[in-house]
């Protein structure tokens, strides 16, 4: 025990006098947590719209206005061409182009139903293809709208079936984004504060030889392996409660659930993490490895974890994988607690996932150990 | 004479110690490995295991009606791929604990009257719970059960017909056959050239700082511009291979068509790993440990990457500043050069001004890296 305290010291006189690495670890996640949430977010408006009215007639006026008055969209320019228009979304200036033909009105009024062309910059991901469903979703809007005005005064519309759909959104009435992004950016970087840095600081000693240093001493390897977890360890948990406070005082998220529970994930998780740390450093020899290796497993976890897209709609194969991915519990977990207020009883499973990491990684990594090169 | 023998002279040193970086990586076998294997796993995780599309949403109903057009409704549901049905729920009680749970989205709650109303004025009403914690999913999922209930009210009422219809023929420019893969491919190019040569490089020099082997670099009469081009070459080489990895799975395991001119693609590219380079060498100059030099290019530089680039959320959503500092990431530039070349297939007038930006970054980030390359330690 006496050894280990000596250990401990050792650990964190280091850790304490590399003001670089230190500021790095404490002041680079809460900048990253204030910044970034900020900039996640999936939301789509401002999609850009070039607006070709060949027709310019009273219904295709007010359909440039339902557009524009959407909230999604701003119309950018109305070239008097779809090949101008084109070029707007070369230049990436526009992301689709709506090309009302002449006769609009006309057509419209005397066979009931007219075709306009939506080109959509299938490439621009995300804004564009969700952009083009919102547009054809407000084009539905304005059908029902000429509906109304046409067969209203003949009163057949009682007679139908009508259902009426009342949706409720729960636990993020306003739907912000932040709600989803802040926690799960809170998981990623303690994920990289506890997996790089513990990697980079045992092999830093292999790299430098001080290890074998270590190695001669009758230091036992659980005292070692201690001896470098625990300073981490604490770590995690500071910057852990730092991520929590940035995520209450900046984005006023405060946890629904109980902070006992989200600790004590937080503690197993951690501890799943140096495991994993510890075992990398196993493997690599320079901390150029280390990092590196770190950095592969870093990535599969983060596209894994449902951080981005959501794992529900894998295939069988990627729900497996993500599921032996304990970034994916951890960040299903704080989300639940943050946003749901789920309790102990609810995430028993969870919790026996991440300490099951814990072991398998761990046990692992003492079993790889050595203290002979 | 004695000038040619002195250039003689010089790029035979240079070679020789390019020859030694050349050693340096490849005798590294793990990092290869890694550096090799990422860009593949990047490739097949993006093109087949992740997709922004929703589907398999888990669902519950609580049917306090249990009369036919409830059930109707229901079966529309389960044989939606976009739905999973999961087990009835009794109370509200029961799906708020499902919700935290994590097992369903949303809760389908039908009155006890639902069949019985549905032809009186009012109509009938479905109340619908959305867990919108993830408000993407939440939207999507009210859209979805809103065209199907939308759908099953129109089968009922066979005689309503629209009166008044305007029908958009939706064309998917540059990618007619909705190969998702096109959205990120020029993401995962720009991030694989940030690691290899920001992060890479960067830590390559000051490796040999930490170990001393710098010294004697410094001590000898190797010019130390030559020190530097040395050290940047290898890493140019691994990311072009990278890069023709990256092409070749893309072309063949993802059938993305490459529209524009190659070579246009492989300049712009080498720009651009220059650049990256550059900006490698610099942070390799600022810094003094491996591990300060890896949290700035990796944790400083990979997440602002991924995020403001463009890539994975919309620039323009963002709050005014981030679109500011966006501006001065490179990969910003290369990621619309990419985009505009290989998926677009337009030609180098569309892209000027971009090449132009790009070009300028190298060209000061390589001389602030030159002017800071210290000759003593």
């Amino acid at each position: 025990m006496k050894t280990l305290l000596f250990i401990l010291q050792k650990e964190f006189r280091q850790i304490l006098r590399d003001r670089t690495i230190l500021s790095m670890m404490f002041f680079a996640p809460v900048m990253q947590l204030i910044i970034l949430p900020m900039a996640a977010n999936f939301e789509v408006k401002n999609v850009n719209i070039a607006y070709v009215d060949h027709d310019h007639s009273s219904y295709s006026e007010q359909l440039e206005n339902k557009i524009a008055s959407s909230g999604y969209f701003k119309i950018v320019a109305a070239p008097s061409s779809f090949k101008e228009g084109m070029e707007l979304i070369e230049f990436g200036k526009a992301d689709l182009v709506l090309e009302i033909p002449s006769g609009f009105e006309k057509n419209l009024i005397r066979e009931g139903a007219q075709e306009v062309n939506l080109s959509v910059d299938a490439i621009n991901g995300t804004k564009s293809s969700l952009g083009g469903v919102y547009l054809v979703q407000v084009m539905n809007d304005f059908n029902k709208n000429l509906d109304v005005n046409i067969k209203l005064p003949n009163g057949q519309i009682a007679q139908n079936a009508k259902i009426t759909v009342e949706s409720t959104n729960w636990y993020n009435p306003r739907a912000e984004y932040k709600y989803y992004m802040v926690p799960g950016i809170l998981v990623l970087l303690l994920t990289m504060i506890g997996g790089f840095i513990t990697a980079l600081n045992i092999v830093k000693e292999k790299e430098i030889g001080t290890i074998e240093q270590i190695n001669v001493t009758p230091i036992k390897k659980w005292q070692f392996i201690l001896g470098k977890l625990i300073p981490f360890w604490i770590i995690g948990l500071i910057v852990f409660t730092l991520g929590l406070t940035v995520m209450y005082v900046v984005y006023g998220i405060f946890p629904q659930g109980s902070l006992w529970a989200l600790y004590l994930f937080a503690a197993v998780y951690l501890i799943a993490l140096l495991g994993l740390g510890l075992l990398i450093s196993t493997f690599a020899d320079t901390q150029l490895q280390a990092m590196f290796i770190a950095y592969f497993f870093m990535m599969i976890f983060m596209l894994m974890s449902g951080f981005f897209t959501s794992i529900d709609s894998m295939p069988d194969w990627a729900k497996t994988m993500s599921d032996f991915t304990p970034v994916t519990h951890f960040i299903k977990v704080v989300r639940l607690i943050v946003l749901k207020g789920a309790g102990l009883a609810d995430l028993g499973t969870e919790l026996l996932y991440i300490s099951l990491f814990g072991i398998a990684l761990n046990g692992f990594a003492i079993w790889n150990y050595r203290k002979t090169t | 004479m004695k000038n040619s023998f002195q250039f003689s002279k010089y790029t035979f040193q240079l070679l020789a110690f390019i020859r030694k970086e050349f050693y340096h990586v490849f005798r590294d076998r793990r990092t290869l490995l890694i550096l090799f294997g990422l860009p593949i796993v990047q490739i097949v995780l993006f093109g087949f295991a992740l997709s922004s599309e929703v589907k398999n949403i888990g669902i519950a109903v609580m049917d306090n009606a249990q009369d036919v057009p409830s059930e109707q409704i229901i079966n529309k549901i389960q044989s939606s791929s976009y739905f999973q049905l999961k087990k009835q729920v009794i109370n509200y009680k029961d799906i708020e604990n499902r919700f935290k749970q994590g097992e369903i989205k949303c809760a389908l709650i039908f009155p006890s009257h639902f069949g019985s109303d549905l032809y009186k004025p009012e109509g009938s009403k479905i109340q619908l719970i959305v867990d919108a914690s993830d408000p993407n999913t939440a939207t999507i999922v009210t859209n979805y059960l809103n065209n199907i209930i939308g759908n099953y009210q129109q089968e009922l009422n066979p005689a309503a017909k629209m009166n008044y219809q305007i029908i958009p023929q939706v064309r998917q420019l540059y990618n007619e056959e909705q190969n998702g893969s096109l959205n990120f491919i020029p993401g995962v190019i720009s991030l694989i050239f940030m690691i290899v040569s920001t992060a890479l490089t960067s830590v390559a020099v000051v490796r040999e700082k930490e170990l001393g082997t710098m010294e004697i670099l410094l001590v000898s009469p190797f010019k130390p511009i030559m020190v530097l081009i040395a050290k940047a070459v290898p890493y140019l080489v691994l990311s072009l291979i990278d890069f023709i990895i990256i092409l070749v799975l893309s072309v063949f395991l993802l059938d993305v068509e490459i529209k524009g001119s190659l070579l246009l693609i492989f300049a712009e590219s080498i720009l651009f790993i220059i650049t990256c380079l550059s900006l490698g060498l610099l942070i390799s100059n600022v810094t003094a440990s491996q591990q300060t030099a890896m949290l700035i290019s990796m944790m400083g530089m990979m997440l602002p990457t991924l995020l403001l680039t463009g890539f994975m959320f919309p620039l323009e959503n963002m709050p005014k500043i981030f679109q500011w500092i966006s501006n001065i990431l490179p990969s910003k530039y290369y990621y619309a050069i990419i985009k505009a070349v290989m998926l677009k297939g337009l030609g180098f007038s569309y892209i000027w001004k971009e090449t132009l930006i790009l070009a300028g970054m190298a060209a000061g980030l390589l001389f602030v890296a030159l002017k800071n390359f210290k000759i003593r330690l």
